[in-house]
């Protein structure tokens, strides 16, 4: 079955062959095939990173001016309000379209699954831009779905450049996110349990929600904040799809240091931006972990 | 689960695969579109956006940028991530996965604030509208990608063969070449495709380190849409999707009969 | 006070049931009657159709054919959770994200006991199974025989008046088995509640049972007490699968109501016949037969057939001898302690009387079943 490969290991074997000082220099030996991938993220994450903070801080002038300003502006705090509400709705309707879904995946039989599968790997090889000019096509004045809601007769809705426009945008793009780690949680569940709860008297929906839904929150948890995360940094997407009225925070950040030139106050936002999504992860991190392992290994 | 439940579900999950369809269905016709405009449905059928694809400088000049920076980032990104996933699966439990942390925060950081990081740094180095530039930031983002795949891979990787190829006289390195790599060598494939994805399909950061010299595809796209309404982006997105599909059946259908023997 | 759970035992009435997955028969035509409060066990190898027999009472499973009565009422159709059934299962099914306690309390929650009434009903369950110390405890702190005791609380707690258990030991190591095998019966003498338990091992079946239902190929082969199997069973099939039996085989002549056996070149007298025109094999038990150095002086009508040993075992309690007959047969003869005592490589005569064979017809699926 699966080795762990530090634990399932006895030392006395791991060493076998060698003397006991090698095996020792041979763990230490692994952390250094890290260090190329570690020089790599810091020149090109860690270092621009610091910058970004450092600009934020000093640019045009040391102090807290650009924070300041960030908070004291009502469009700014407007839109930051209104990012975290799009990654909320992005996140809640993902949810509810994932959940049904990675469950009949786990439900119906080898053919369909696959079906199932490549239906959300697809959107993944459908390169990302192009995927939102699609979205640009479906729900523009004369898109797809306004001709369809006049074809029925029904009165044109106004999509494209509108929140609902984004968060239907968005949600496509991030769905996947959210399917497959519940659907990871999902397979793990051990079924037998149900069938445990209904021989002690569970009706077969409540075995459902007793039983088998506490199980998922783990996939449940990891899928919401991945999505939330990805839709708070989201950029093309709603730059694409939304409007003036539904500009989002990346949007105001690429605004400022690239028309306006203003180092510092994009720094700021980027600041902003970066502390929520490590505060979001951190919150999260302890409900993703499986206290109780689902599946179970053999006795 | 009575079958009206059943029947529920069924048409949920039929609406959702829609969903996920949607974008797929539309731009591959919109790709044959007669006129240059990009409302639905398109009217008559015309292979001139290919044409245009495989003609124009602009196009083709990208896309070649694109595909040398993939390729060189595939390379240099599996490489450095299969090694870091040695070094997180064999470091001690605590070690590994501090490190391990550390190597996937490229997936989770805003891309904006990433982008204009970079392009600070870049503007300060001589970076902007260079090869070396796309290569280090994407290579730095196509590195999580490498790491979890060859990750999970070398997780189920029984070490003992490891002990046992050693014990019957093979050094570190035959060791690693004869039984290591061959096992877990789908995962170091995925992880390689996965990099040349993320940096071909890359926008955000190389939105602000191009230039008018050295344009992406993906860049080259945007502009194009906010541009005008040129179908040829439909033409080059069709072309992509069936690309990516083809190399990914393929690779399904060489792992399950991997699998299989 | 701490009056043990009690309830009266069900009884199950089985009656041409059949169970078909497409073209596969799992279960064909089967009869099979329970009493109130009887530990009866279903034994047979895999596939033999136990396990499906109990999905069926469960109600996991859908009958194709035939009836089904528990406790005088018939129960098709009855989803498992109306039918107030306690169920142990191998994989022990504890929900891994509930305390021991919340397990328990799980059966009665669901049947609207709440407060201390449940409290006290959890205690006594985990008591009763030794587990009262361990309530707060998830399942993944516990080890394979304390899950399968808070298993066997949990199906209890709500006093079901039947109890099905499937291969419940199975995934525990043999000390803890035989241990919790005497569990099992203890709590069983105390309820009076119906037990049904599947198992593939003979001897759990015959350390637990008041009757056991031996399963081959989808049907019952004989139905009876662990003495009635293994002194008479019915077909070649028992009476291989409960307990050590040696086999003979040979051309066969019928006089009378006398049936002699010729193995090798020698002859071996039976008293009775087989009805119906089936070939007759003979079936000894090791214990029924004594092995005797060649000269020795026969005993009036005694079988005599002459091997060599091939295997002594020594036992402490006795010993066992595997006898290379003439015609290559392996005779198993258990020697008590005090008996003579045999190298490998000795002549010997296997020596039994005819009322300690049994006579079978021969079943050439008893063979193969068992490997």
């Amino acid at each position: 079955m699966t080795a762990t490969p530090d634990q399932g290991l006895p030392t006395g074997l791991a060493g076998a062959g060698q003397p006991a000082f090698l095996s020792r220099f041979r763990l230490r030996g692994a952390v250094w095939l890290a260090v190329p991938a570690v020089l790599v993220l810091l020149v090109a994450l860690a270092y621009p990173l610091a910058i970004v903070v450092l600009r934020s801080f000093t640019d045009p002038a040391p102090g807290l001016d650009n924070y300041v300003w960030f908070f004291q502006s009502a469009v700014n705090r407007a839109v930051l309000q209104r990012t975290f509400v799009v990654a909320a709705w992005v996140t809640v309707v993902s949810l509810i379209c994932a959940y049904p879904y990675a469950y009949a995946m786990t439900i119906v039989g080898k053919n369909l699954r696959l079906a199932l599968i490549l239906c959300v790997l697809v959107p993944f090889w459908l390169s990302g831009v192009v995927r939102t000019l699609a979205w640009v096509i479906l729900l523009q004045d004369s898109g797809v779905i306004n001709s369809f809601l006049r074809g029925v007769g029904l009165p044109p809705v106004k999509l494209i450049r509108t929140l609902p426009g984004v968060v239907i945008g968005m949600t496509q793009v991030l769905l996947p996110f959210m399917i497959l780690p519940i659907y990871t949680v999902m397979k793990g569940i051990d079924t037998r349990l149900l069938q445990a709860a209904r021989s002690l008297g569970a009706k077969p929906w409540r075995a459902f929600v007793q039983i088998y839904m506490p199980l998922s929150l783990p996939g449940v948890y990891a899928g919401c904040i991945i999505v939330f995360i990805l839709s708070l940094g989201f950029y093309i997407t709603p730059a694409l799809l939304g409007g003036p009225r539904s500009i989002l925070l990346s949007s105001l950040v690429q605004n400022q240091v690239l028309s306006l030139l203003n180092w510092g106050r994009g720094g700021a936002m980027g600041v902003v931006l970066l502390v929520a999504t490590f505060v979001l992860l951190a919150i999260a991190a302890p409900l993703m972990r499986q206290k109780h392992s689902a599946t179970r290994r053999e006795a | 689960m009575p079958s009206f439940s059943r029947i529920l579900l069924g048409l949920f999950c039929l609406l959702v695969a829609l969903l996920l369809l949607a974008p797929t269905l539309v731009v591959i016709p919109m790709s044959f579109n007669g006129n240059k405009s990009l409302a639905f449905p398109p009217v008559g059928f015309s292979w001139q956006w290919y044409d245009n694809f495989f003609t124009n400088p602009d196009w083709t000049t990208s896309f070649t940028n694109s595909l040398i920076i993939a390729l060189i980032v595939a390379v240099v990104a599996t490489v450095v991530g299969t090694l870091a996933a040695f070094g997180v699966t064999r470091a001690a439990a605590r070690t590994g996965g501090l490190l391990r942390a550390l190597l996937i925060t490229p997936m989770v950081v805003p891309g904006v604030v990433l982008a204009i990081g970079i392009y600070a740094v870049y503007l300060d180095t001589h970076l902007v509208g260079t090869v070396t530039g796309f290569v280090l930031a994407h290579t730095m983002l196509a590195i999580p990608f490498v790491l979890i795949a060859v990750q999970a891979n070398l997780e189920v990787f029984d070490r003992r063969l490891e002990t046992a190829a050693a014990s019957l006289g093979a050094g570190r390195l035959t060791v690693f070449r004869t039984v290591t790599l061959p096992l877990i060598l789908p995962g170091v494939l995925s992880g390689a495709l996965f990099a040349f994805i993320t940096s071909f399909d890359e926008i955000i950061v190389a939105l602000f380190i191009t230039s008018p010299y050295l344009k992406t595809l993906p860049v080259q796209i945007y502009t194009s849409i906010t541009r005008d309404a040129d179908p040829t982006v439909a033409a080059v997105g069709t072309l992509l999707f069936l690309a990516t599909s083809l190399i990914i059946i393929a690779g399904l259908l060489i792992g399950t009969r991997r699998g299989r023997t | 006070m701490n009056a043990p759970l009690r309830s009266a035992g069900a009884a199950i009435e089985i009656r041409k049931a059949s169970k078909r997955y497409g073209a596969f028969v799992a279960l064909n035509d089967i009869d099979l009657s329970i009493r109130p409060g009887e530990f009866m066990t279903l034994l047979g190898p895999s596939g033999s159709g136990k396990t499906t027999t109990l999905n069926l009472i469960a109600g996991f499973t859908d009958i194709s054919s035939g009836t089904l009565e528990i406790g005088g009422k018939s129960v098709t159709g009855l989803p498992s959770h109306k039918r107030n059934i306690g169920v142990v299962f191998q994989h022990y099914a504890l929900f891994p994200h509930m305390t021991v306690g919340k397990n328990v309390a799980y059966p009665l929650t669901l049947r609207g006991i709440n407060g201390d009434d449940r409290e006290k009903r959890v205690k006594r369950a985990l008591d009763m199974v030794k587990m009262a110390d361990f309530a707060h405890r998830y399942p993944n702190e516990l080890s394979g025989g304390q899950q399968q005791r808070v298993a066997l609380a949990r199906a209890l707690v709500f006093d079901p008046p039947l109890l099905l258990m499937d291969e419940p030991l199975g995934a525990l190591d043999k000390k803890l088995r035989e241990w919790l095998q005497l569990e099992i019966k203890r709590i069983h003498r105390e309820l009076g509640t119906t037990f049904v338990y599947v198992t593939h091992d003979q001897e759990e079946a015959l350390v637990l049972s008041d009757r056991i239902a031996v399963f081959n190929g989808g049907r019952i082969e004989q139905i009876g007490t662990g003495r009635e199997l293994y002194d008479n069973p019915a077909t070649l099939f028992v009476g291989r699968f409960i307990g050590e039996s040696t086999v003979l085989r040979g051309a066969v002549e019928v006089s009378g109501d006398k049936t002699v056996m010729t193995i090798a070149d020698e002859k071996v007298v039976a008293h009775g016949r087989l009805a119906g025109g089936a070939r007759p094999v003979i079936l000894l038990r090791p214990e029924r037969v004594a092995l005797k150095r060649p000269g020795a002086e026969p005993v009036s009508g005694e079988n005599r057939l002459s091997g060599t040993v091939a295997e002594a075992i020594y036992l402490g309690s006795g010993s066992k001898y595997e006898v290379r007959l003439k015609d290559s047969t392996i005779a198993i003869v258990r020697s008590p302690l005090g008996a003579a005592d045999f190298a490998i490589g000795d002549a010997v005569d296997v020596a039994f009387m005819p009322a300690d064979l049994t006579l079978l017809p021969d079943d050439a699926s008893a063979d193969v079943t068992l490997t």
